[in-house]
């Protein structure tokens, strides 16, 4: 697969568009180091995903991008709070208070629930927070409305797009769901080569 | 947060399976440790009770219950032997020491044994406080156990009933009176209460006799008795021809053990036997029991192995988008692989502590039921260093449990994972 190329400062957002099966996914796998790409540059803050190695990388992931899937993904086996932990414990970096991020995502009740007990717009919420948890450089979102109602869609975008601006992330979005574009006027469309 | 804690609540997300493993695993480690604490207390308790006991001497029978009633205390006397033909034996140059005894009486379960001094001093028992050893007839020393049970003191009297086993019937003629207590020193003298031969000879006069036919030459005979100090060494003083139950006898020299046995077994209507080779006899017997328990606690760990693979294994199924959300917020492989491995140590470190507790347990139970037999003075609670191989032991079941499950894991491929959705 051929993909354009992508630029993004600090604080940008950017909506990659195409049909399912056109290669959106693998270019978020590539963009977050999750793949490795046949040629070409993915550069971070100058960093060249490409000569870093297997742990190198994992750290690096763990640090500077936060990742948003399509489901929530959370650890069924921690509490909330645990759960936005484990991102610190293993980027070994301090990154946001989180009872305050819990808080500004109005889920600072819920710090001690299990995450099987949350609604799919909470969890949702939660594995937001997670991939803020750290301050990333990038914030990558995989289909992350395509499972939710409107309400809580547009939640989740406003969210991504006010957190990312907070912590001056760039913030990249993969999607097909109409509704996300009303938010994002920039935008990139990948069609299958 | 960290891995430790991880894995523990990982563990503590399936309760269900996790304590089945536990309890598995601590099963079979249970069994072992059981095997292990008798073994060792056993033998050593076996060699420590037969120490200075060269040979023993018996009525006709069998030789391996000749040694436990004779020398342990648990099985049944093979009869009763004449005194003079004893006394002929002691007369053999071969012969350093001989100790007679009398057996057949018991208080409670615990039997009274007729003796001279020597028997004490073969185990260099002490007297606890202020007692004496017996020098008159009826007068009794305590083991340390006995006195516990009972709460007999010094100056107390008591009953015996006739029998080696409770329930018997009492004889109630004359009371025996504790002079003396001995210390605790873990060995047969325990579980034992120690009387002069005479003692026991008189107290089944009495029962031989009915009160009817009892004759006034007969009474007076027994006053007198009673006055008189009884044999401290050596075989007791009598013009009447009497019975012993058992013989213990020391060696004057190595030859003594090829010519000794055989004379005694060919020679008089008595058999002799030796503790070393009657315990060994033994444990060769009972050592098919214990390997085959050795066999069911090898099996049990093994499958408890398999079943902590097999829980490992089915919940890294579950589990493969949570270790791919742990690489995606930047936990590396290595990271992974020690977490599946930490779950698996950290469940058979549980068993294996778990097992050996409840194999201590299970030792207390027992002896708690047993308070009388061989058994009763073992020691349930002391831990011996083979009990930390059995931790090495269980720890290896656990690292041996995890290998494949932390490989698959090491091998996850996040993106596939992520993607399928």
């Amino acid at each position: 697969m051929i993909f354009p190329d992508i630029a993004l400062e600090a604080g940008e957002s950017l909506l990659v568009l195409g049909k399912s099966g056109s290669g959106k996914t693998t270019l978020l796998n590539l963009l977050a180091g999750l793949l490795k790409p046949e040629t070409g540059e993915i550069l971070l803050s100058g960093k060249n995903l490409a000569t870093l190695n297997g742990q190198e990388l994992d750290l690096f992931r763990g640090k500077e991008i936060g990742i948003v899937f399509q489901k929530p993904h959370l650890l069924a086996a921690l509490n909330v709070k645990e759960n936005l932990q484990m991102a610190h414990f293993f980027s070994k970096k301090e990154g946001q208070n989180i009872e305050e991020l819990l808080g500004e995502l109005e889920l600072a009740a819920k710090a001690k629930s299990s995450v099987l007990t949350l609604s799919e717009g909470e969890a949702q919420r939660v594995s937001i927070a997670r991939a803020l948890a750290n301050k990333p450089k990038l914030i990558l979102a995989d289909e992350p409305t395509s499972s939710l109602d409107d309400q809580n869609a547009e939640n989740v975008i406003k969210l991504l797009k006010t957190q990312a601006a907070k912590i001056g992330a760039a913030l990249i979005i993969v999607t097909h769901d109409q509704r996300v574009k009303s938010h994002i006027a920039n935008f990139v469309e990948v069609k299958s080569a | 947060m960290n891995l430790f804690k991880l894995s523990w609540k990982y563990l503590t997300f399936r309760p269900l399976s996790t304590s089945l493993n536990v309890f598995l695993l601590a099963l079979g480690l249970a069994i072992i440790t059981v095997l292990l604490l008798i073994q060792d207390q056993f033998e050593k308790k076996m060699n420590q009770d037969a120490a200075g006991i060269d040979l023993v001497v018996g009525a006709k029978g069998s030789p391996l219950q000749l040694i436990l009633a004779g020398v342990y205390h648990i099985d049944f006397p093979t009869g009763n032997i004449p005194m003079d033909e004893a006394q002929k034996l002691s007369r053999n140059r071969l012969v350093k020491n001989i100790i007679p005894m009398a057996l057949g009486d018991n208080y409670q379960g615990f039997r009274i044994v007729g003796t001279n001094h020597d028997y004490p001093a073969l185990y260099e028992a002490s007297l606890a406080d202020d007692g004496s050893l017996w020098q008159k007839p009826f007068e009794v020393v305590l083991g340390a156990e006995v006195a516990e049970r009972s709460g007999f003191k010094v100056g107390d009297e008591f009953l015996g009933s006739h029998g080696i086993s409770v329930g018997s019937h009492e004889h109630d003629a004359n009371n025996f009176k504790v002079v003396g207590v001995l210390e605790r020193k873990g060995n047969v003298l325990d579980r034992l209460i120690l009387t002069s031969v005479e003692s026991i000879w008189y107290t089944h006069d009495e029962g031989g006799t009915e009160p009817s036919d009892s004759t006034a030459t007969h009474e007076e005979h027994q006053v007198l008795n009673l006055q008189e100090d009884v044999a401290i060494k050596g075989f007791p003083k009598t013009t009447e021809s009497r019975e012993l139950t058992t013989l213990l006898i020391q060696y004057r020299n190595p030859m003594a053990a090829i010519q000794l046995p055989r004379l005694i077994n060919s020679g008089t209507s008595m058999q002799a036997a030796s503790p070393s080779f009657e315990m060994s006899r033994l444990f060769e017997l009972l050592g098919v029991g214990i390997t085959l328990l050795q066999g069911l606690a090898v099996v049990i760990i093994g499958i408890s192995g398999l079943g902590i693979f097999i829980a490992l294994y089915n919940s890294l199924k579950e589990r493969k988008y949570d270790l791919a959300i742990l690489r995606a917020i930047g936990a590396s492989r290595g990271q992974l692989l020690l977490l599946i491995f930490l779950e698996g140590i950290m469940l058979t470190f549980m068993g294996a502590i778990f097992g050996i507790l409840l194999g201590h347990t299970f030792l207390s139970v027992i002896i708690s039921q047993n308070e009388q037999g061989v058994v009763g003075s073992l020691q349930p609670w002391i831990f011996l260093k083979q009990e930390l191989w059995i931790v090495v032991y269980a720890l290896t079941v656990g690292v041996l449990a995890s290998i494949i499950p932390a490989f698959a894991a090491y091998q996850t491929s996040i993106a596939k994972q992520l993607t399928k959705a």
